[in-house]
């Protein structure tokens, strides 16, 4: 085998064990993070397909840099201070410049706990994505506290002090655009690298995993995806599960959402009770996905009772 | 020898103790305190006829859903549900009249807890079901979110409810009231719930009697199953909160 051969077949065992993201280490609590480039100057950060957990340490979430001529630019800072720590080493393994912003794409725990292990005025969001860190972080962050115990550390909220807007924005000698969306949370941010064609969908997208609903509006969330959908991407970065180099993730994410709130309607409709909604089966297709049961439990808590409301007062919800 | 009378007496109060109660299936360390604060002397034995369907974990300790079926029981006369490590651990009773012995509600929960269900049959034994529900807690010492928006005085005791048929013939009927269900535990926020709640047919029948303590949901729904066969017209519900303010709604059918 030449030096050449050689060579492409390391590279190739070394891409192979990188897409797997690696198991965190609980006794040294080290997140083991490994990014994995997905072109030039463009890594990814794959959490694995699991709750939070003390053995996970809260990562359960895709983050990603990207690497211009004058900056990095950071895609979420992931659940915890040793996270974003963790983070800002592993991207100086990579190079020498400096992080000059750290976007949050939306404000659940997992994409802006790590915010602190940065300088306080690289942290950028979407004000509503802000407003939603200053309310609700610090219940996120006690409850990560006792989901993953001790690999929460010192962490504490550091809220976004760039608010961004979307359209075009250059950063770090890079082009990106930035689409301000909403219905997985009040307020979604994708990231479009244009050089690229990488698409940060946040939790947008979820791939080969339930998607989470507690602050979901299901049809402002489809509403969002046909947006994403008409991009002209390449590879697609989801917040939970593997990336995709074409729109599968997407498709998953809409036909999931199209089921659940089918699902959900013809209960309310047939007047049946909480109890008898958690218990009806999933689909074959969802039930083999990561934590399938558990998120299905969790959006019935959280979406039934608004249509079951409806039902009962014969309104039509939408 | 005194040592091994001393054994003995041990050996004697223990299985005493054993034959008074049987091994709790839920292993709580509470039910000793549950079997003696809600049954004293009566005879109590659990039974997998006494159904109690809960989330294994809630999502949200503020509204926990439960569904109590007893209806596999012959002549059920009362049910009482509660959960071993709440502040308050009464969460309601019931007493089917010609309805199903069922119900289905939403409870505040605390802390991870069992929640159980007893039912007394004619001949005065209870019968004993329950579940385990983890939760993060703190739903009763939270206030409600009515105490802290106007909606709820336009719209106290409001009843909104609807009916569906069922494979067996009967109905079941669902219905949500507006009502702020405070503990009295959330700071500076008085107690305040609805205590009972009466469901007759158009004969003037009784079909089920509720008595929701305040564990019971904020804007509590319940689901409540009717036998085939009941006089036509409507439903009537009557009922009341811990202030004397009336509920009364009319179930067209």
């Amino acid at each position: 085998m030449s030096a050449r051969r050689l060579c492409l077949a390391l590279l190739g065992a070394l891409c192979l064990a990188a897409a797997a993201p690696l198991r965190a280490d609980p006794a040294l609590f080290d997140y083991r993070l490994t990014p994995r480039a997905l072109a030039e100057g463009v890594y990814v950060l794959t959490g694995l397909q699991q709750d939070f957990s003390t053995r996970n340490g809260g990562n359960i979430v895709n983050t990603g840099f990207i690497v211009g001529d004058s900056g990095v630019v950071v895609i979420d800072s992931g659940p915890s201070l040793r996270y974003g720590r963790q983070l800002r080493a592993a991207i100086a393994r990579v190079t020498a410049l400096p992080v000059v912003l750290v976007i949050n794409t939306h404000h659940h725990p997992d994409h802006f706990l790590g915010n602190q292990a940065f300088p306080p005025a690289t942290l950028a969001a979407l004000p509503a994505t802000r407003e939603g860190i200053v309310r609700e972080g610090e219940d996120f962050n006690t409850n990560m506290y006792r989901l993953a115990g001790d690999w929460m550390r010192d962490t504490a909220v550091s809220p976004p002090t760039v608010a961004l807007a979307p359209g075009r924005l250059q950063a770090g000698g890079r082009e990106l655009e930035l689409f301000a969306l909403d219905g997985h949370t009040g307020a979604d941010l994708a990231v479009l690298d244009r050089a690229s064609g990488t698409l940060f969908a946040g939790d947008l997208v979820f791939h080969a995993r339930s998607p989470t609903t507690p602050h979901a509006v299901i049809a402002r969330w489809l509403a969002s995806l046909d947006v994403l959908a008409a991009l002209p991407f390449t590879t697609l970065v989801p917040g939970h599960g593997p990336v995709a180099q074409d729109d599968t993730p997407l498709r998953q994410t809409r036909d999931y959402l199209h089921w659940l709130d089918g699902q959900l309607r013809s209960a309310a409709a047939a007047g049946l009770d909480m109890t008898e909604v958690l218990a009806l089966p999933l689909p074959r297709l969802y039930a083999r996905w990561a934590v399938a049961q558990e998120e299905y439990a969790r959006s019935v808590a959280h979406l039934y009772p608004a249509l079951e409301r409806a039902t009962l007062e014969h309104r039509d919800e939408r | 020898m005194r040592f091994a009378t001393t054994i003995a007496a041990l050996w004697l109060l223990g299985s005493t103790a054993w034959a008074q109660s049987p091994e709790d299936p839920l292993a709580s360390s509470r039910w000793e305190d549950m079997r003696r604060v809600f049954f004293a002397d009566a005879t109590v034995v659990f039974d997998e006829r006494v159904r109690v369907s809960a989330p294994a974990t809630a999502e949200n300790p503020l509204d926990v859903p439960v569904l109590v079926d007893a209806s596999r029981l012959r002549g059920v006369e009362e049910v009482v549900v509660f959960a071993d490590f709440n502040p308050i651990l009464k969460v309601l009773d019931f007493r089917p009249g010609a309805a199903r012995a069922s119900l289905g509600f939403r409870l505040k929960l605390q802390q991870s807890s069992p929640v159980r269900a007893a039912a007394r049959t004619a001949d005065g034994r209870w019968h004993v079901g329950g579940t385990w529900v983890n939760t993060t807690g703190g739903g009763c010492t939270l206030p409600s979110t009515g105490s802290a928006s106007p909606e709820w005085q336009e719209r106290l005791n409001e009843v909104s409810a609807r009916l569906w048929p069922r494979i067996d013939g009967g109905e079941r009927l669902r219905l949500r009231i507006i009502h702020p269900m405070d503990t009295g535990l959330a700071d500076g926020v008085p107690v305040f719930h609805i205590e009972r709640l009466s469901l007759q047919g158009a004969d003037g029948r009784t079909l089920i009697d509720i008595h929701p303590a305040e564990p019971v949901a904020e804007n509590p729904v319940f689901t409540i199953d009717l036998p085939p066969g009941l006089a036509p017209g409507a439903l009537a519900l009557h009922g009341r909160d811990n202030n004397g303010n009336r509920i009364a709604a009319e179930v067209a059918r």
